[in-house]
């Protein structure tokens, strides 16, 4: 009787479950389908669908706004994101590596705070030390430099987790091994360390691309006149009303994202599976390793 | 031999940790410093947006300490009426915004919690195979622009959108619900955006539980409602703090969501610290509301650290 329950237990949950991931999905992926369904619209109505054109495509590709936004915005994502993981890497490192060094508590606290810390709160502030520094230097003007500080001030917080997290799981024997073997620390670093840690410094160069190129707030605290990023110039559309050129980006970003991630993780199982047959393979020592001498 | 130039060139600890260490120093810990020293100034006369908080006149130094900023968000100065009377306590805009963000806040973090737990239980149960599709689906929508789906939500819960033009036709409603600028489109905007902030962390505790507990509380006659309320959820208790941290804090300070969904009644403090100092250009007061609401976001920090500490302590996970 109890196993019977048990099934029917487990048949709630498996159809409730069901249910309740599919209403889930929906829930996440309505805009994203609204997005694109209507960036093919044919009027600016945005309840009912009047019929298919690629109008706002072209209106997007004319507003110089939006198309200088867009080439302000993949600079200062491309330097933010590298810049990013430079210092991500060193702090990770910092945290890893080395375990005992006069204020390590204070740079614990941080390298995480960014985390915690509204975004005004990062805007704000940064925008008051731009302010006093510019007036006691007469540099930088606001604009390109300030939002890229203030974004990889974010974005190193969020590429320190990437990396540490993969650094500490790093098998440090390999290293050993290869000191062992007569690497100096800065081959042992570019030979084994660096090769062990790529994916996550790719993962954290992409986390942190899409936080900047995507971020309103710290930008609008610390953009000057004449410099607009794409979320700045887009928000100021979305407050005004209805902008099916909008519509229109997202749906070219959405696609791009799309099949970014997707290439992205098939590539990645690839090189899991065949990670996989490798280290099988080499735990069959008859295989790897042949037998000069064949035993008795 | 191919790295010889580089062998001879060893930065050393130093360079590692001194390069970031100054780098947060500089701006992240600098720049706070200057936001608690203009939070306690008055405001400047003519260029200056802050007075100097040190003035020297005739060879003496006056420290200029001023805590009216603070004052005037817990009680109002009325204009022209002094005492506590007429000011009136915490009957400020300010004391409304940081009311008005912690409601949301919450009500998004319970929102997040009652939809997300089921989904990431669901998610931990499935085939393993599939659990890093199922994932890949919940985090796809993040990579693709925030700022973009939450305008979406405008067009679809509009009087004339999607979503009221569909039930109007399906004949559930007789005339346009009014959703948008509303508490509903603010906590589903907020809902929608945080909810994989719940889902993540809450998914990576449940996955490591040991679903053998279960089928023991059920050979004990646990019924399965029981089993859930008295084995899944005191051992998935990390798991929901984490989650409901990652949502209540960012809410507490969300920006977008209130400017594009929000109405004039669901102000929050992020907006009014922008306003002092945008448009009523009163740096020291955007300041001081500034050091409040960090402030209030440390309270929650603190409790998290202590119960995870605690943990630690016990020996747990």
């Amino acid at each position: 009787m109890k196993t019977g329950m048990r099934g029917f237990t487990r048949l709630v949950e498996n159809n409730v479950g069901r249910l309740w991931m599919g209403l889930v999905y929906l829930f996440l992926y309505i805009p994203l389908f609204f997005l694109i369904i209507f960036s093919f619209n044919s009027t600016r109505q945005d309840g009912v669908f009047t019929g298919f054109s690629t109008r706002w495509y072209e209106a997007l590709l004319a507003d110089s706004r939006l198309v200088e936004g867009f080439f302000l915005s993949l600079k200062v994502a491309l330097i933010t994101g590298t810049l990013s993981v430079v210092l991500g890497s060193f702090a990770a490192f910092v945290l890893v590596r080395y375990l005992r060094f006069t204020g390590r508590t204070l740079f614990y606290g941080m390298v995480n705070a960014p985390l915690v810390m509204p975004e005004v709160i990062i805007g704000l502030s940064l925008l008051l030390l731009m302010v006093a520094v510019q007036r006691t230097l007469g540099w930088p003007d606001r604009g390109f430099i300030t939002i890229v500080t203030g974004h990889t001030l974010l974005g190193m917080a969020y590429a320190t987790v990437v990396i540490q997290s993969r650094l500490s799981e790093m098998d440090r024997t390999l290293e050993e091994a290869a000191m062992d073997l007569g690497c100096r620390p800065m081959q042992v670093f570019f030979l084994v360390t660096l090769p062990n840690i790529a994916p996550a410094l790719v993962s954290a160069w992409l986390l942190t691309f899409t936080l900047s190129f995507d971020d309103v707030v710290i930008s609008e605290f610390l953009s000057g006149p004449g410099v607009t990023t794409l979320p700045q110039v887009i928000f100021s559309y979305a407050r005004r009303g209805v902008n099916p050129s909008i519509y229109a980006a997202a749906t070219i970003l959405i696609t791009v994202v799309s099949l970014g991630i997707i290439s992205y993780s098939i590539y990645v199982m690839r090189r899991q599976k065949r990670l996989d047959r490798e280290i099988s393979a080499a735990a069959r020592p008859e295989q790897a390793f042949p037998d000069p001498v064949p035993a008795k | 031999m191919r790295f010889a130039p580089w062998s001879r060139f060893r930065p050393g600890r130093h360079v590692v940790i001194g390069v970031p260490y100054l780098w947060l120093l500089l701006f992240f810990v600098f720049p706070f410093l200057i936001l608690l020293r203009i939070s306690v100034t008055d405001m400047g006369n003519g260029v200056d947006p802050f007075a100097p908080l040190i003035e020297v006149s005739q060879g003496s130094w006056h420290v200029l300490l001023r805590y009216h900023n603070y004052a005037s968000i817990f009680r109002d100065a009325g204009d022209g009426a002094r005492g506590v009377l007429a000011g009136g306590w915490f009957n400020t805009i300010y004391m409304e915004a940081y009311i008005t963000s912690v409601k949301y806040a919450l009500l998004t973090t319970v929102f997040c919690l009652l939809i997300g737990y089921p989904f990431a239980y669901f998610i931990a149960r499935a085939r393993a195979g599939v659990r890093p599709a199922l994932l890949m689906l919940v985090m796809l929508p993040f990579w693709t622009s925030f700022l973009l789906r939450v305008y979406a939500w405008k067009g679809i819960l509009a009087d004339q959108g999607v979503l009221n033009n569909l039930l109007l036709s399906l004949g559930v409603i007789q005339e346009p619900m009014v959703m948008l600028y509303t508490d509903v489109s603010m906590l589903v905007g907020m809902t929608y955006v945080y909810c994989p902030f719940m889902i993540l962390p809450l998914y990576a505790n449940l996955v490591k539980m040991d679903f053998r507990l279960l089928e023991a509380a059920h050979d004990l006659g646990a019924s399965a409602w029981k089993a859930f309320w008295l084995v899944t959820v005191p051992l998935s208790k990390s798991g929901i703090v984490a989650g409901s941290m990652l949502v209540f804090i960012p809410s507490v300070g969300e920006f977008v969501i209130p400017s594009l969904l929000g109405g004039a009644e669901n102000i929050m403090i992020g907006r009014v610290v922008w306003d002092e100092m945008f448009s009523s250009n009163n740096w020291p007061r955007a300041s001081a509301l500034a050091v409040v609401m960090i402030l209030l976001i440390l309270v929650p920090l603190a409790f998290y650290y202590r119960s995870s500490s605690d943990r630690d302590a016990r020996g747990g996970h």
